[in-house]
């Protein structure tokens, strides 16, 4: 019977949970990693057996993990991040110029086709790439040499590369996302760069229509259709249907817009969730009420998903990594929130249950769905 | 003939411990008069994994809260080729690698 493996990155460790088909009774494997910051593990599409693990901590600095049995068992592989070349400077947050300094890896993005290749998004924002099961990591200096990176600067968490999208039928093609610069493309494989981020708005940048500068939180696509891209944004859920040449708002009926996550339902391309969250400054869902809204027409109408959740004095957050969907027949939906709860729903959405209620603050959700 | 080595023992704390897969104290081959960078140079070599761990790659700054104790001094602020003293060199006494008190 087929089932599902949740890869869950905490404050303080990493914790497997594994079901099978029915998703109802779960395993926890963990504290891997104890008390190491978990910023993301990742699961290779080409070899299920082989998850990655960002591992890091305040003071001893960045580690990254592979596991090539699904978890049981993990090593350590290469930790040396080196920008290409001088790095140069983005803006600081009081607009002075500042070098770019490694600080850790947020997302590691696995390839497609190839178990040794796997691109990491890391903060001072560039994208880095292994070739080589994970023993070294070269930068693509492309992406921040391209023009733009003098003018970048953090947001609230860090000027972080938090997303990376590959075209399932283009491998020439991908979509990172930068906090707070905005969203880039490359239409060679990484070689160039260049921003995609027309049709954003921002009140809080000086010209709120400008090239960059934007604080996308999270991207998503559909497999199927990979012209179509969907956005949360810092305030703002966007669409894209030219490939992010050019973006559109559907944030609709959404209570507040503003939210980390955004993903798409595995068979239904136009099916989209996220979790409205109150605002910039307060983190947490509004009235106290855990909500995930799906809209069931690529956005603009929104419903409210409540079956299971907490629907009082609830006050934590869901971070951009910590929203994922399996490919089973009745898709699973998953997301972790900054209370160390990890909610669980079988049927698209409709009903909700807690799989874990007590880890440490959730960090980062995957989940892969197993033969 | 060879450079002159001691051998220096080194107590990592427990993070690095698990990392480097060992369990209690390390002994580390380092040139005689033992330096600090000596000591890092020989414990990055036999533990790959503790690259980047104590200081980083490309500067060889220490990592702000990383700390050196040796003999009951802090050797976190000294220059990489301070040499160590007398009883480390002898093994009387081992370097200490310490995760700084942080976090509350």
């Amino acid at each position: 019977m087929s089932g599902v493996r949740l890869l869950v990155g905490t404050r303080k460790g990493a914790f497997v949970l594994t079901a099978d088909g029915k998703r109802d009774k779960w395993d926890v494997s963990g504290p891997h990693f104890g008390g190491w910051e978990i910023y993301h593990l990742k699961g290779s599409p080409a070899d299920p057996d082989r998850l990655w693990a960002s591992q890091s901590s305040g003071w001893f600095g960045q580690i990254i993990q592979r596991s090539d049995d699904g978890g049981r068992t993990w090593d350590p592989v290469g930790n040396d991040f080196q920008y290409a070349g001088v790095p140069g400077t983005h803006q600081w947050y009081d607009g002075t110029p500042h070098p770019w300094e490694f600080a850790r890896v947020w997302h590691l993005e696995p390839s497609l086709g190839d178990p040794d290749v796997v691109h990491a998004g890391v903060e001072d924002a560039a994208l880095f790439r292994s070739t080589d099961g994970g023993a070294t990591w070269a930068e693509r200096p492309g992406l921040r040499e391209h023009g733009s990176g003098p003018r970048w600067q953090p947001g609230a968490g860090g000027m972080c590369l938090h997303t990376i999208l590959a075209d399932p039928a283009d491998a020439r093609r991908m979509w990172v996302a930068i906090s707070a610069a905005g969203v880039f493309r490359t239409l060679d494989g990484g070689d160039s760069w260049e921003p995609a981020n027309r049709g954003l708005r921002s009140e809080g940048i000086p010209d709120p229509d400008a090239e960059v500068g934007h604080c996308v939180h999270h991207l998503a696509l559909h497999p199927s259709r990979p012209d179509t891209l969907f956005m949360q944004k810092h305030w703002d859920v966007m669409r894209s249907d030219d490939g992010g040449a050019s973006w559109r708002e559907i944030s609709g009926d959404l209570p507040t817009d503003f939210g980390f996550v955004i993903d798409v339902h595995a068979h239904e391309p136009e099916t989209i969730y996220v979790v409205p969250i109150k605002s910039d400054s307060e983190h947490y869902p509004p009235d106290g009420r855990l909500r995930v809204y799906r809209s069931r027409t690529g956005g603009d109408e929104w419903e409210p998903l409540t079956d299971g959740l907490p629907q009082s004095d609830c006050y934590v957050n869901v971070l951009r990594d910590a929203m994922a969907v399996d490919r089973l027949d009745d898709c699973g939906i998953y997301f972790g929130t900054t209370g160390g709860q990890v909610y669980g729903s079988a049927d698209g959405g409709d009903t909700w249950s807690a799989i874990v209620r007590d880890l440490p603050a959730v960090l980062s959700v995957e989940v892969q769905t197993l033969p | 003939m060879g450079v002159p080595a001691v051998t220096v023992r080194v107590v990592l704390p427990a993070h690095l411990r698990t990392l480097a897969g060992v369990g209690g104290e390390v002994e580390v081959e380092v040139a005689d008069p033992p330096t600090i960078g000596g000591v890092l140079d020989a414990l990055e070599a036999r533990y790959p994994v503790l690259g980047g761990t104590m200081r980083d790659r490309a500067t060889l700054r220490r990592r702000p809260f990383v700390r050196f104790f040796a003999d009951e001094e802090d050797y976190s602020h000294a220059a990489a080729d301070t040499v160590l003293p007398e009883t480390v060199a002898a093994g009387k006494e081992p370097f200490c690698v310490v995760g700084a008190m942080a976090g509350g």
